[in-house]
């Protein structure tokens, strides 16, 4: 075979000049120091790799060698728990064996492969095995079981199998015979290029809600498992917070915490704080079902592109063992950067703001991976996608925002104003939308309670009423509006304070149940009815807010448990006895 | 040995091209002798076979095809580092300007480092007591946190970076140094920095690094990293806590766009190079702890922002890379608030683990963010009394105008020279809140109101 040399170096761009035996996608070895890259273009005379790895030092006619195979992620038991760079290099190793900074060139197996683990074989001699199959399970961690799956693309009869018994993860325990004769060893981990979506039975429709125990999305703006949402909003507005929130306290099985071009002491902190967090669910520590990629703003920005199809490959995995899986990707933006810098360096033709033509096509391919499916062995998984969006100068009109609002079906609009006067989370209620509302209504309505979604929807409106108030008192202040409006203005103050609001640092507002937000609500609503009934009587508004009731309810959140969420109905009795004496 | 190239193929702006070179690398540094015997530095940018595009940090005024003879060094630009570095002075590419003579290097170390593996980062917990109550009760300086001052032309930051470290220098003992680096500042900007390091007495725990408003402009882009490389020895070899103040961003940005415009790459917004965010990222996250070392990196790069737009590229992009910002307001630094801190748009993200029991006092978390919620309902009474008047306002808009007076004069506003402990910077918190009744306090749990408000 011809050696393939490099001939030029811009930046992670490097060209092979000649007619090569290179494919597209297919994953190169580069120069002297074996720096991972990819082949992005093939040209008559010349082929076009994008390196993984800072290029500093290559020289032209140092070798380019060729694998064979696109780029791919090694699937199998030991991934959770871990912290990987954008192209499935485990950190930590990396870590102990080159120390604080990141060399090049080092390739580590991304798995473990001197762990034994406890591996149960399923699998029976003469049994024939799809793809997709069970045929060996282990326990990865204290909450999740591993389930060893046939790869998508392989299926035959069982010819041999090993006792159940510890093994690692390039053991063979169980031989095939495809069709065409050819034997197979099966190990416990496969190879996937990450630009393949892995293939299901078929798809689902979406009616279950990923509860997130954030009162603004469950209640106002609910996600779907297997939906896409993403979160816009400026530097600033919260973004990295309340995907830290969802990650910690949604109820997906496994969550993929990407952090894509982002800050490094940001992983450091997840890292830490998961240690730290028993997941409320499991009991256990809430690492034993997290997996980190970290590929931050200054690691290289190829890998960068990488690390979002490193990461949905992986969330496709488990989905395909049955686990409900949520990946939330910090930032989308910053891999279209990635994207838009690659572009610019092959010299393509720019669309809007220099990002390539293809750009909305690559988002759509992305998000499209979530889902709600029936996999290959028949049983429910989802992936669940939850991206944040950095756009230019907080101006949701820039490309990024504007085409991935043309794939996900859930907005969550972070605004600067609101942060600025420290309202967490930043959603801004009159800009957000879930499509998944109508969807999900009915599971609200069975397992939360009847009145919840008619409870979110006068919520709704009277923010809503409340929006159009503003206005007017903005121009005439607020003492000239009549009193009933004034009372949209106090309860839409309670709701926005006392139930939109939520102190991520409180023990006890950090988390809160559906049952907890909708007994919230009711109350909410009781005295907005109660206060309202009373105006109607010529009671003036000001009376009551004297009781302080308002403030009261607002206390709600601080003072309640979760546990303790019966305990709303003693405000219930209070504010009823109160406002009757009123009445007298 | 090493191989001479006679004369070059092209010349563009900053770049040169030359033809027939062979077995150069990827980010080498090369040196450009001219007949008249001056030398000049540059570094590889692009390698197409034989043909390599080299960009000269000092310009390449005098420069014509044939004058020159080019040689390779054969490694990326690399800067010599020693203990003795401390109290020296350097040029934008690090060279000694100070006419000290050259430093005997322990160790070089290439410009560019490698990233920092994020497992072997620690979490940057401890906060450095500034002396200044808005950025210590309300956007609390990290050590190791990279903490921008978003500025604009005219006011004060280059006064309020000093007392920083002056302030901050007193609470931190012994093994605490400076790094300074100047890209494209007018020479008594420079020259004030020099002054008032040398009043605080600290001038010998300074590095400075200086490339001045006439210097080469292309020569700013190895600046920060020059300095930075010094910082990481300092602080991860010689554990010490460094404090790098890199100023001014705009002018760093703004060489880059030129060299890039010159290589012909496609922009991206206002024509700065599609790449900015990464390249800015390259120096910002070289701030940090790393677990190996007791040292540490605390940045505070200073930016002005054109036309005091918060939105353009520079400080929009470095906003999304630091961890907060500071930024300086014009309306208070007209009034003559000194110093002029815009509290709403400022943040400090890793202030929530660094204060409360055990860093600063347990209500710290809850005072703060009833501070700026205040100030926010502050703003919104602003400009309804700007429409229908302050007398019409509502009582509680009243009051709330009030405190928005006092807490600028008394809060924000502190003189350049005083050093409040973080207590008093509380207690003076609570105080100003005192003048508002509990129900427009929503922030404030019961008991912390009991504790401190009642107090």
């Amino acid at each position: 075979m011809q050696e393939n040399v490099i001939y030029g170096i811009n930046g992670p761009v490097i060209t092979v000049k000649g007619r090569t035996e290179l494919s597209m996608s297919e994953m190169v070895y580069v120069g002297n120091a074996g720096l991972i890259g990819e082949v992005i273009r093939l040209d008559k005379d010349a082929a076009v790799i994008q390196a993984y790895e800072e290029t500093s030092g290559l020289r032209p006619g140092e070798p380019v060698k060729s694998t064979g195979q696109p780029m791919s992620v090694t699937l199998g038991p030991g991934i959770l728990s871990n912290i990987f760079d954008g192209i499935e290099n485990p950190l930590e190793l990396i870590a102990a064996s080159a120390g604080s900074f990141i060399p090049r060139g080092l390739r580590p197996s991304p798995l473990d492969e001197n762990k034994l683990w406890d591996v149960t074989v399923t699998a029976k001699v003469g049994d024939f095995l799809n793809a997709g199959d069970i045929y060996a399970t282990c326990p990865e961690t204290a909450v999740i079981t591993h389930k060893v799956m046939v790869p998508p693309d392989v299926c035959g009869k069982v010819i041999e199998v090993k006792k159940s018994g510890q093994y690692r993860v390039n053991d063979t325990v169980v031989v095939i015979e495809k069709e065409d004769g050819e034997k197979k060893e099966l190990t416990l981990c496969h190879k996937w290029p990450i630009r393949t979506p892995r293939p299901i039975t078929e798809r689902m429709s979406l009616v279950k809600p990923l509860i997130t125990g954030q009162r603004v999305i469950d209640t106002l703006f609910p996600m779907a498992k297997g939906g896409a949402a993403a979160i816009p909003g400026g530097f600033g507005a919260g973004k990295t917070v309340t995907q830290h929130q969802i990650a910690k306290w949604c109820d997906a099985d496994i969550i993929i915490y990407i952090g894509c071009g982002e800050r490094g002491n940001e992983m450091t902190q997840v890292l830490n704080e998961f240690e730290e967090i028993t997941d409320p669910q499991t009991g256990e520590n809430l690492t034993s079902r997290t997996v980190l990629i970290a590929n931050t703003s200054n690691m290289p920005v190829a890998a960068r592109e990488a690390s979002i199809y490193t990461g949905v490959t992986i969330a496709e995995y488990y989905r395909d063992m049955g686990y409900h899986t949520a990946m939330m990707a910090d930032s989308t933006s910053r891999w279209a950067e990635a994207l838009r810098e690659i572009s610019g360096r092959l010299e393509e033709m720019p669309a809007d703001e220099g990002f390539p033509a293809y750009l909305p096509s690559r988002l759509s391919e992305f998000y499209e991976r979530a889902g709600y499916v029936k996999t290959l062995n028949q049983s429910e998984g989802s992936v669940s996608i939850i991206g944040a969006v950095s756009p230019q100068g907080a101006d949701f009109s820039e490309p990024v925002t504007q085409n991935t609002k043309r794939f996900i079906r859930c907005f969550w609009a972070l605004d600067k104003s609101l942060a600025y006067a420290r309202h967490y989370p930043a959603i801004n209620w009159n800009d957000s939308y879930s499509e998944y509302l109508s969807d999900l209504s009915q599971w609200y309505i069975e397992n939360v309670g009847e009145d919840f979604v008619s409870c979110r929807n006068e919520l709704c409106s009277i923010l809503a009423e409340e929006k159009s108030l503003l206005e007017i008192v903005k121009l005439i202040g607020s003492d000239v509006l009549p009193e009933d409006q004034k009372l949209i203005i106090e309860t839409a103050r309670v709701i926005r304070v006392g139930f939109l609001q939520q102190n991520a640092l409180s023990d006890i507002d950090t988390f809160v149940t559906t049952d907890k937000q909708l007994r919230m609500m009711r109350t909410v609503l009781l005295l907005h009815h109660m206060a309202k009934e009373l105006i109607t009587k010529q009671v003036p508004l000001a009376r009551i807010i004297e009781t302080g009731l308002f403030d009261k309810v607002i206390q709600i959140k601080n003072n309640v448990t979760n546990e303790n969420a019966a305990d709303i109905d003693l405000y219930d009795n209070e504010i009823k006895s109160v406002l009757s004496g009123i009445r007298e | 040995m090493i191989i001479e190239y006679s004369g070059l193929r092209e010349i563009n702006g900053s770049l040169v091209v030359l033809d027939g070179v062979k077995g150069a690398s990827y980010d080498e540094m090369v040196e450009l002798r001219l007949d008249n015997g001056t030398v000049r530095t540059g570094r590889i940018v692009q390698i197409e076979g034989e043909r390599v595009v080299v960009q000269v940090f000092e310009g390449t005024k005098g420069i014509s095809l044939v004058n020159t003879n080019t040689s390779f060094k054969g490694h990326p630009i690399e800067l010599s580092l020693s203990p003795e570095i401390m109290g020296r002075v350097f040029d934008g590419l690090g060279r000694p300007a100070d006419g000290l003579g050259e430093v005997y290097p322990v160790e070089k170390r290439d410009v560019n480092s490698s990233p920092i593996n994020p497992v072997s980062r620690v979490y940057p917990k401890n906060y450095i007591n500034t002396g200044i109550s808005s950025i210590d009760a309300l956007t609390t300086l990290i050590r190791g946190q990279k903490l921008p001052i978003f500025s604009g032309s005219g006011m004060k930051h280059n006064e309020l970076a000093v007392q920083i470290v002056k302030q901050a220098s007193v609470a931190d003992g012994e093994d605490f140094a400076i790094v300074f680096a100047a890209m494209g500042v007018k020479n008594d900007v420079a020259d004030y920095f020099r002054q008032s390091f040398e009043k605080a007495n600290v001038m010998d725990r300074v590095v400075m690094f200086l490339n001045r408003s006439n210097d080469p402009i292309i020569e700013r882009i190895i600046t920060p990293r020059c300095a930075l490389t010094a910082a990481e020895y300092l602080a991860f070899e010689l554990n010490m806590n460094i404090l790098v103040i890199l100023t001014d961003m705009t002018s760093y940005a703004e060489a880059l766009r030129e060299f890039s415009s010159s290589k012909g790459e496609i922009p991206g917004r206002k024509g700065y190079p599609g790449y900015l965010y990464s390249d800015l990222a390259s120096i910002y996250e070289r701030a940090g702890i790393i677990n190996s070392s007791k040292g540490s990196v605390t940045q505070i790069p200073i930016l002005t922002m054109p036309n005091d737009d918060i939105n353009h590229p520079i400080p929009d992009l470095t906003g999304y890379i630091t961890e907060g910002q500071i930024v300086l307001d014009r309306t208070l630094d007209s009034v003559g608030i000194y110093p002029p801190i815009g509290v709403l748009a400022s943040l400090s993200r890793l202030m929530k683990d660094g204060i409360g029991a055990g860093y600063t006092r347990e209500d710290h978390a809850k005072l703060s963010d009833q501070l700026f919620s205040c100030y926010a309902m502050v703003q919104d009474a602003k400009s309804l009394a700007g429409v229908i008047g302050e007398d019409e306002l509502s009582a509680k808009d009243k009051r709330i105008l009030e405190f928005g007076k006092r807490f600028e004069s008394e809060f924000i506003a502190q003189s350049q020279s005083e050093n409040r402990t973080i207590l008093q910077t509380l207690e003076l918190g609570w105080d100003l809140l005192r003048m508002l009744p509990r129900e427009d306090l929503d922030r404030i749990d019961d008991k912390t109101y009991q504790k401190y408000y009642l107090k």
